[in-house]
């Protein structure tokens, strides 16, 4: 895979199925998102109060993290705390070293995907089976994911049928869904039943019960969480909110954004392990709280909105520029706007400065964020702090990732609209030489070669509208 | 592990503190029929609901398991549910395992109640209902009395002050087990009940 952004879009911009695949997926989502808020005054108070939810949250966090784990701790549940991704993975090993777990069963977890949990528990002989329908497809071709509520969303189902038949013993080639559907069932029901333990994630950590939110469609995140003896939750520390109130207005933003549902068929909240009476539920149940960066962008007043996200989707829905280049050409574990702005603060603008630049700062994104990221301004921002970067100390690698081209040529551009008499050098310059200016001229070339140049006019804009009599500047 | 712990922590210390933001003005929404809210929202999403008087839900259910061609029912005693094949979840699951798995046909649990906003049934499993009854099964069917239907998840957690009672696992269940991962095709029954059958018990 092409190793920058540019070069990977151009990749998929010339892979039609690709793009055909995203552009009806995108379509429809849109759509059904459209229905669920179709009053505009009820989504503009439902919003506000989300942002409020989490803002507050945020602001109140270290307390909230250690509310979170006494209430939790006290009701049966280990809780752990993981600097990195490293030490999350760990963490998790450890633990089913101890219980001698072999095998896993996954709910869909987009922090494990952060952490390549799989690989990990492979490489030390624990096989980890992904159960959520898309993952477990994308699991069996070997891909990560492409969106990060449904991480299929990539392939039509005539790839998926050959994928079936390629992996699932006895199974024809079909592109009945249902069929589809119900092997994929059985297969994983015997691995619910055989696994050791199960793991998942968490959409909300409520502070005042100690209590971990999960929202799901298939029931497998329910299966993982509950059947075997043994339940690993993992998630950022970002997920916390202060009641359990605020999860009711959370739970009708975060579906109706997602997918348009108005709530997703489970809504599973557990708040601690088996009780000695109880005759199902894990005997044990532990939660990573991952940090990974996130403490550090939490340092910085105007990034801190970043960690409100509550990864419903719905910017990259909306994102022209996702929905024709797909998930997997930004090359970070969350694609889309959110993360385009998560991913150079997570691992660095040194690591994934050119991902800020990857938009049209068209606003798409900000205006269907249900917690009402600025995402455009932070866009902005990185994009600044990848070329001079502030002394901020959240963030990572500023001043990488800036082209020096990009930043001379800003750089003279400042300079020239700073002083009147460059500034009318300048565009008299361009008016009377623009036009000779071949079209493949170096800097000029990138612009070109998906469009026409554009025409100089004879007289730049303030003599044009001089000649027309407005003299007054 | 602790050294995460603080480290984490004082970096989030250390950062500049903000202002919480007051709640924005939000009301959840209110229904002038509740059941019918429920019925429409529930159906929706492929769930059956059935009105039934309260002293004739088993005759009702006898009929309705009947015309799906069940085998096996598994439900709590006392419920007193009338099937000639009717099993308890009566021990441990690792002794069950088998045949809640691959063997029931359909399951029988009650319901703390409903909301009509959503069309979704609230359940907290216990001793009698256990987590699993109402998922491993390919058919729930599940005992609403109409009276407990709130209009909204919002106002039944405040007014039943959930906050201060959370047992130890909350279901919100709204239609079969789903999904739309392939083409975005909706497929029921992926992992859990293929069908939901909601018997709402008039008084
Ligand atoms: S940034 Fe906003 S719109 Fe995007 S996933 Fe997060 S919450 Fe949803």
């Amino acid at each position: 895979m092409a190793a920058d952004f540019a070069h990977r879009a151009h990749d998929a911009l010339n892979n039609p199925q690709l793009r055909r695949n995203f552009r009806r997926a995108m379509d429809g989502l849109m759509a059904k998102r459209a229905v669920q808020f179709a009053d505009q005054g009820d989504w503009t108070k439902l919003r506000a109060r989300g942002a409020a939810i989490k803002a507050r949250a945020l602001a109140r966090l270290p307390d909230l993290l250690e509310e979170f784990e006494r209430k939790a701790t006290a009701n049966g549940i280990h809780v752990h705390w993981a600097e990195t991704t490293a030490d999350a993975n760990r963490i998790v090993l450890e633990i089913l070293t101890a219980h001698d777990a072999k095998r896993v069963i996954k709910g869909k977890s987009m922090v494990s995907e952060e952490m390549h949990l799989n690989a990990h528990l492979h490489a030390h002989g624990i096989a980890a089976v992904e159960s959520d329908l898309g993952e477990y497809i994308i699991q069996l071709a070997g891909e990560a994911p492409s969106h990060i509520v449904m991480p299929c969303i990539h392939k039509d189902k005539g790839e998926i049928a050959q994928l079936f038949t390629d992996n699932i013993k006895d199974q024809p080639y079909t592109e009945d869904v249902d069929a589809l559907t119900a092997a994929a069932r059985t297969v994983l029901r015997q691995q619910f039943a055989a696994a050791d333990a199960g793991l998942s994630g968490a959409n909300f950590l409520v502070a005042e019960t100690g209590s971990l939110v999960l929202i799901e469609n298939e029931g497998n995140g329910r299966l993982s969480t509950t059947l075997p003896p043994l339940h690993i939750a993992v998630t950022g520390i970002e997920k916390l909110v202060e009641k359990l109130d605020d999860v009711a207005p959370l739970l009708a933003l975060l579906p109706r954004s997602a997918t348009g549902q108005p709530i997703t068929t489970y809504v599973n909240m557990i708040t601690g392990s088996r009780k000695t009476e109880e005759l199902d539920g894990p005997r044990q149940v532990h939660l990573v709280l991952l940090d990974n960066g996130r403490s550090r962008v939490y340092a910085d007043a105007q990034l801190r909105d970043t960690l409100r996200c509550i990864r419903c989707g719905a910017c990259m829905n909306h994102c022209p520029v996702y929905a024709r280049v797909g998930g997997h050409t930004y090359g970070s574990v969350y694609p889309g706007p959110i993360g385009k702005i998560l991913t150079p603060q997570l691992a660095g603008l040194d690591c994934a400065g050119d991902l800020p630049h990857a938009s049209t700062l068209c606003n798409a994104c900000v205006e269907v964020c249900p917690v009402q990221i600025p995402i455009a301004d932070i866009l902005v921002r990185l994009r600044t702090e990848a070329a001079e970067p502030s002394a901020s100390p959240a963030v990572k690698g500023g001043g990488g990732g800036g082209s020096v081209v990009e930043n001379t040529v800003w750089r003279g551009w400042t300079a020239m609209h700073a002083n009147p008499a460059a500034y009318a050098l300048a565009t008299r310059a361009l008016a009377l030489l623009g036009n000779f200016i071949p079209a493949a001229a170096p800097l000029l070339k990138q612009w070109t070669t998906m469009r026409s140049k554009p025409k100089f006019a004879g007289k730049s804009l303030h003599q044009l509208a001089r000649d027309k009599g407005f003299d007054h500047e | 592990m602790s050294d995460a712990r603080a480290a984490i922590l004082s970096r989030l210390r250390a950062a500049p503190q903000l202002a919480p933001p007051e709640y924005p003005d939000w009301q959840p929404p209110r229904f002038g029929n509740r059941l019918e809210r429920f019925r429409i929202m529930l159906e929706a999403v492929h769930g059956e609901v059935y009105e039934v008087a309260a002293d004739q839900w088993r005759e009702r259910l006898r009929a309705i398991l009947s015309a799906k061609g069940v085998n096996k029912v598994m439900a709590a005693p006392h419920l007193g549910v009338d099937w000639p094949e009717i099993l308890a979840y009566d021990r441990p699951v690792e002794d069950l395992k088998e045949l809640l798995v691959d063997g029931i046909d359909a399951a029988v649990t009650t319901t703390r109640g409903a909301i009509a906003e959503t069309g979704t049934l609230v359940l907290w499993p216990d001793v009698d209902e256990p987590r699993l009854l109402s998922l491993l099964p390919p058919i729930h069917v599940a005992l609403l009395n109409q009276a407990d239907i709130a209009d909204t998840l919002a106002e039944m957690m405040t007014a039943q002050n959930w906050a201060a009672t959370m047992p130890t696992n909350v279901l919100l269940i709204s239609g079969p087990s789903k999904t739309a991962d392939i083409e975005q095709t909706l497929a029921y029954g992926v992992h859990g009940p293929k069908q939901l059958i909601v018997l709402v018990l008039q008084s």
